[in-house]
């Protein structure tokens, strides 16, 4: 059996991971399920983790990759880490405005304003 | 599993040549997906056009999976479409007993923010002109018209 290839690439910056998504359109539920493992084992593995998730070429999401974000932000939490979402286009803004997760999530245009967020 | 069940034909409903019956397969789902918006094009609906509806098939063919067919193997939908210059119309029906929309609770409520789930019919009715549910629930009908302002 082969591995499954990565969904994600992955960077460490000043002890900040960044993970940005491989695929433009983050709407199949396997996929989905595999970004949620991946993003999941590395806030498993770091006692602190500051994740920053760039949607940059992200053109679709669906709820469920909306759920898997939910999750993560909840992992996270729960390890008193801090998650930071950037580099999201005005289409899918929308979908997190429409959803009101937009005030779940710390939104930032950039991945350089999102990375001077972090505490 | 029985088939999903037969219904009478409503004036506007797609013309059988175009009803489609498809498996739980991601391969033919987004390829039916891609055949409708690239119609949708041919037509001249904007891009907005085609993220909305894509957005809203995505949803509902999962919850016809999902919710509908409960994620069985051997599940089928039934998916009819229409797109016209006016705009783009699917019907998708699944092998499930329906529910009731209307007892769907907003995931927009603070105390439901971090529920991961539940977001689907929300989506569905902010991109769609109209969504509309044939009793007993297991058919969605998914309406995008085009804007007056870009006819």
């Amino acid at each position: 059996m082969t591995a499954q290839q990565s969904r994600l690439r992955i960077r460490k910056q000043d002890q900040i991971t960044i993970v940005e998504f491989v695929d433009r359109n983050i709407l199949d539920e396997a996929n989905i399920a595999q970004i949620g493992e991946e993003i999941g084992a590395l806030v498993n593995d770091d006692p602190n983790p500051k994740l920053l998730i760039s949607f940059a070429n992200v053109d679709h999401l669906s709820s469920a990759a909306l759920g898997a974000l939910i999750t993560i932000n909840s992992r996270i939490k729960s390890k008193d880490g801090q998650l930071r979402l950037a580099d999201i286009n005005s289409q899918i803004i929308e979908v997190f405005h429409i959803t009101r997760l937009d005030r779940l999530f710390q939104i930032h245009p950039g991945t350089r304003e999102a990375l001077a967020s972090f505490a | 599993m029985a088939p999903p069940q037969q219904r009478r034909e409503r004036p506007g409903d797609p013309p059988r040549s175009a009803v489609r019956t498809l498996g739980h397969d991601r391969g033919q789902i987004e390829a039916l997906c891609e055949t409708i918006i690239a119609q949708m094009l041919a037509h001249g609906l904007s891009e907005t056009a085609t993220f909305a509806f894509r957005l809203a098939w995505e949803e509902a063919v999962s919850n016809a999976i999902h919710h509908g067919n409960r994620d069985r193997p051997d599940g089928v939908i039934e998916v009819a479409h229409l797109v016209n210059d006016a705009g783009a119309s699917v019907r998708i029906t699944d092998q499930g007993d329906g529910f009731d929309p209307t007892a769907v609770v907003d995931p927009t409520l603070d105390e439901n923010l971090e529920c991961p789930t539940g977001r689907g019919l929300l989506l569905m009715r902010a991109y769609m002109t109209r969504v509309e549910f044939e009793p007993p629930g297991n058919t969605v009908r998914l309406i995008y018209e085009r804007p007056p302002s870009s006819r």
